[in-house]
């Protein structure tokens, strides 16, 4: 009886502290919007350097520090006639939300940059949200997908989020229409990356849009190496082509196992596998009747003077056939300096607003328009490997 | 056990004083945005390693599937507070999130709880696991985009009060009687039970203690981050948490409260060495447990009735 | 039942590789009782070293296969020397976070030296298919199913028959005692790791070669899939250990074939569950009484 006494006013000692605590009002951080300080435009880069998606965001610190470079090399950019140059703060995240957040509050508090380029992945940029969008710094994520990223819950359009890249049901949709239009497939079996929202969004995408019917749905795991069940039990269910939204890692492994089960139905997928190292990893001569969608073309390059610039500069640079994820990040540094440009400002809210405004930007993976919604509108190619080689190009229009 | 209030009003004077002081430096502007999150991080994981460490290091049961918990309380409160954006909603959520974490400890630790060892470790490590696969192929929670746009109903204030809560819980708990038997059984199970203690009962107390404190730290971090995936708690996840358990010292409230500080510490300001960040701490991890095995501070404890008494009564574990 | 088929095809190659990795983990669990996380990384330092001696100095299959096991092997003794000798007497606990440490400083050290791109792995043996009653069968399959099973058969025979082997064995049931009789514990724990490490050093190549794809993460998920098999199998057993390793690739196949591929992990814990409550310490593990 004592003890519950002596329990019960212990108790009701910690709840009246927590009471205590509750009612006084308690300070919060902020500041609003870093404005440039001395000469120098500072650009944060919140990425994938480590962890799962440590390949991806390597890649993507190699079109950044490109673009970056080569715009300090002209001097900087011209800001109301002036030019200043470009700081890169790299910082790596270690495909974590908890310290992407991290990363985040220091890239805008104490290193106080004017933007960002970052992250790779979605669930990482989500998490840098609350923080940037409290500094008013602006966000440019290569390559984050999902179709509610730069959204509020409210549906409303988050004022410092942006992407360069497609949002997962324009990508998804377009798979599907190519598959069910032009490829003819009507028994469609699809084998998606489960464990990130790259692969099930564009798995939702492609059923939600395609007219045909989907036979199998299958998922499987980031890393995973061995998909030969998985394939053997598509090779009874007749199908005409199968889609596969991941990245190049595993999908040129599909790739490989499939051709040597003796599937050899068309295999559609993504710009996650728009990279040179799919082919190797497939093996060439198993590379045949492969598409994707991607907006960066190497065809496409050839008309285009600057990603036929870029395409140049990285073989020089890197001595390897420049990956989709280095083209996308290179677009978000460059999208970051239109907007300083028509800004005439590198204040981070101009920049936002910038960013939000552009029109018909000269990037390297096409002509960019940001929507409303904060994605860009550009062009969209369908490739085709043949023995490992594009061998065509599908426009869409 | 006479309850010593000198003692008790001690600490009660030290967390307000705590409270006061980190309100004032982010008044003052010492403590700017980029050290709040960083504090608060500590601060869940202040909750998260004495949960583990009462499971561990108190009741002696080698368990790897903290992160399990810790998401069955994320996703309630984002799954919750996602329709009902108040406080209150909050605290519901918190509730509902023990409450499941509770009965899926008990579904868990019933069976493995008979097992010794590295045994338990991956038994619970596999729980944990099976746990992530459901969340990652369920639709109500997001798949493996997750949830994002969680309000946030949580700031520095709510994990500090967590903190200095839980942290009276499990304190209470290990000084109770409850916390002797528990550490019997940890000593030696067969003695224990030759004394008439129900080791079956105290091992899954102390698990379900501990399960329900991952629960309110992954409530915080939900609330907090406003955005989680499945891939938050995967079985890396329930590593960092053992990290920070045996830096401490396995058996050392006070040593948790050290190693999540340091190591929050370190983590930060790693931030500064770009990639190179976790090759540095590796090497630090290693060194750390090569010259110091038994962790920061072994089993020692910090005590105030031992400073205010000089004559300690009873010397803690 | 050609699917059938095909799918034991299927199950007994991936089975194998985990079967590999699972020895290693077996053999030093049993010798000093730690979970040696890092396993599963120097199966990447394996494979790393077969891709860049293949790709250099144009090593031949056989070349590569033996050079990978001495790396694998040196590499296992000097991570023991280094990170757990002096540990020896600590709690366990604390060697399990150095492990882990290991396995963290591998995998981003050769992200940071190496790059953490994905590399195809140099194709010295082409794959070719046999087609046997419609079932489908690669070369490359059958010779990491015979390399598996020589490395367990020798290694069975040096457990059983070497007096390098009986050491181990002793050492595993009572070090002590063990030292008092005059063996040097240092240096048959050495070995233990040495040939622990060799096999995932082979395990390495043998993986780059069959799946043509290795990255500084390699080792993350097969390391504790590899390790599950060694529990499951009994951890400290080598016949348990490839048995554990064959039952997992076999239990993934078949859930991924009837559809269930979303949760065939969760299932392969599942299973562990469920055997560890029947059988407390794995199929062919001993159950150590309890002396009061």
């Amino acid at each position: 009886m004592k003890k519950a006494v002596k329990k019960i006013t212990y108790f009701a000692s910690v709840a009246a502290i927590a009471v205590i605590f509750a009612g006084c009002s308690t300070a919060t951080t902020s500041s609003k919007g870093n404005p440039v300080t001395d000469n120098t435009i500072k650009i944060g880069e919140n990425m994938e350097l480590s962890g799962a998606a440590g390949g991806y965001g390597n890649q993507m610190n190699q079109g950044i520090k490109m673009a970056v470079n080569e715009i300090n090399q002209v001097g900087g950019v011209n800001v109301n006639g002036k030019k200043q140059k470009f700081k890169l703060i790299v910082r790596d995240n270690k495909t974590s939300t908890n310290t992407s957040a991290s990363v985040a509050t220091q890239l805008v508090n104490n290193d106080k940059v004017n933007a960002i380029v970052g992250t790779a992945t979605t669930n990482a940029g989500t998490a840098q949200i609350p923080n940037i969008t409290k500094a008013a710094v602006p966000a440019v994520s290569p390559s984050a997908t999902d179709p509610n990223f730069t959204l509020q819950k409210n549906g409303k359009v988050q004022p410092y989020v942006f992407r360069a890249c497609y949002q997962n049901n324009f990508q998804g949709g377009i798979g599907a229409k190519f598959t069910y239009n032009n490829l003819k497939a009507r028994r469609v079996a699809i084998l998606y990356d489960n464990s990130t929202d790259y692969g099930t969004g564009l798995e939702k995408a492609f059923k939600d849009t395609f007219k045909g019917k989907v036979v199998d749905t299958q998922g499987f795991t980031e890393g995973d190496k061995d998909f030969n069940a998985i394939l053997t039990s598509f090779k009874n269910k007749k199908v005409d082509a199968i889609y596969v939204p991941g990245y190049y890692t595993e999908v040129g492994l599909i790739i490989k196992q499939a051709r040597q089960a003796g599937i050899n139905v068309p295999i559609i997928g993504t710009d996650g596998m728009a990279d040179p190292k799919l082919a190797q990893i497939a093996g060439n001569q198993n590379s045949n009747k492969i598409y994707y969608t991607t907006p960066f073309s190497t065809k496409a390059s050839e008309s285009n003077p600057v990603a036929k610039k870029f395409m140049a500069d990285y073989q020089k640079k890197y001595h390897t056939e420049a990956p989709t994820f280095s083209a996308l990040a290179y677009d978000s540094v460059n999208m970051i300096k239109q907007a300083i440009e028509d800004e005439k400002s590198a204040d981070s809210t101009k920049i936002a607003e910038g960013l939000s405004k552009i029109k018909n930007f000269d990037g390297v993976t096409g002509k960019i328009t940001i929507n409303k919604q904060h994605d860009p509108e550009k062009p969209i190619a369908i490739e085709q490997l043949t023995n490992g080689k594009v061998s065509n190009t599908y426009e869409i229009k | 056990m006479k309850i010593n209030w000198k003692t008790n009003l001690a600490w009660l004077v030290i967390m307000v004083a705590g409270f006061y002081l980190m309100n004032t430096l982010i008044l003052v502007g010492v403590i700017n945005a980029f050290i709040e999150n960083m504090l608060v991080m500590i601060g869940i994981n202040i909750i998260l390693a004495t949960g583990l460490n009462l499971i561990i290091g108190f009741a002696g049961q080698f368990s790897l599937g903290h992160a399990g918990f810790m998401a069955i309380g994320a996703y309630a409160t984002a799954i919750i507070t996602s329709s009902v954006e108040t406080p209150v909603g909050f605290y519901i959520a918190l509730i509902v999130g023990i409450v499941l974490t509770i009965i899926v400890a008990l579904i868990v630790g019933i069976p493995t709880l008979r097992l010794r060892g590295d045994y338990l470790a991956i038994a619970t490590m596999g729980a944990a696991e099976i746990i992530r696969i459901i969340i990652n192929n369920l639709k109500i929670t997001g798949g493996a985009a997750g949830i994002f746009n969680i309000p946030a109903l949580a700031n520095w204030p709510t994990v500090y009060v967590m903190v200095c809560l839980t942290t009276i819980v499990i304190l209470n708990f290990i000084r109770s009687q409850g916390g002797r038997a528990v550490k019997s059984v940890r000593e030696d199970e067969i003695a224990a039970e030759s004394v008439g203690i129900n080791v079956f009962k105290w091992k899954l107390s102390a698990f379900v203690l501990g399960a329900s404190t991952a629960a309110i730290a992954g409530s915080l971090r939900a609330s907090y981050l406003q955005t989680i995936s499945p891939n938050d708690f995967n079985i890396m996840a329930s590593i960092s948490v053992l990290i920070i358990v045996v830096l401490g010292g396995v058996g050392s409230i006070t040593g948790t409260f050290v190693a999540a500080v340091v190591l929050g510490v370190i983590d930060t300001v790693l931030q500064n060495f770009g990639a190179l960040r976790m090759v540095i701490y590796a090497l630090a991890l290693i060194l750390i447990m090569v010259f110091k095995p038994s962790g920061l501070l072994g089993t020692w404890e910090l005590s105030l009735a031992k400073i205010f008494n000089r004559k300690p009564k009873e010397v803690s574990e | 039942m050609q699917t059938f088929f095909q799918q034991v095809i299927n199950g007994l190659s991936l089975g194998s590789i985990y079967a590999l990795l699972a020895l290693g983990y077996t053999m030093v669990y049993g010798i000093i009782k730690l979970i040696n996380f890092a396993h599963g990384d120097i199966y990447m330092l394996g494979a790393f070293w077969g891709y860049y001696s293949i790709n250099t100095w144009h090593f031949s299959f056989i070349e590569a296969l033996l050079s990978s096991m001495i790396v694998g092997a040196i590499s296992g003794v000097v991570i023991e020397y280094f990170a757990y000798r002096p540990l020896r007497h600590a709690p366990r606990i604390t060697a399990l976070i150095t492990a882990i440490g290991v396995s963290f400083l591998l995998e981003n050290g050769m992200s940071y030296f190496f790059t953490s791109d994905t590399r195809d792995f140099p194709q010295i043996i082409t794959q070719h298919n046999y087609n046997i009653g419609g079932v489908l069968i690669s070369n490359i399959q059958i010779l990491i199913l015979v390399t598996a099973c020589v490395l367990m058969i020798l290694l069975q025979l040096i457990i059983k028959r070497t007096k390098m082997g009986k050491a181990m064995r002793a050492v595993s049931v009572d070090s002590d005692a063990a030292e008092m009789v005059g063996i040097n514990i240092n240096r048959t724990i050495s070995f233990t790791f040495a040939l622990g490490s060799s096999l995932a050093g082979a395990a390495g190549v043998l993986i780059g070669l069959y799946y043509n794809s290795i990255d500084p993460l390699m080792g993350m998920t097969p390391g504790i899939k590899a390790f599950v098999a060694a529990v499951l199998g009994g951890i400290g057993s080598v016949p348990g250990a490839s048995v554990g390793g064959f039952l997992i690739g076999i239990l993934e196949t078949l859930f991924q074939s009837i559809g269930l591929s979303a949760y065939k992990d969760a299932v392969v814990y599942g299973v562990l569950i469920i055997i560890l409550l029947v059988l407390p310490a794995g199929i062919f593990g001993k159950n150590m009484k309890e002396k009061v």
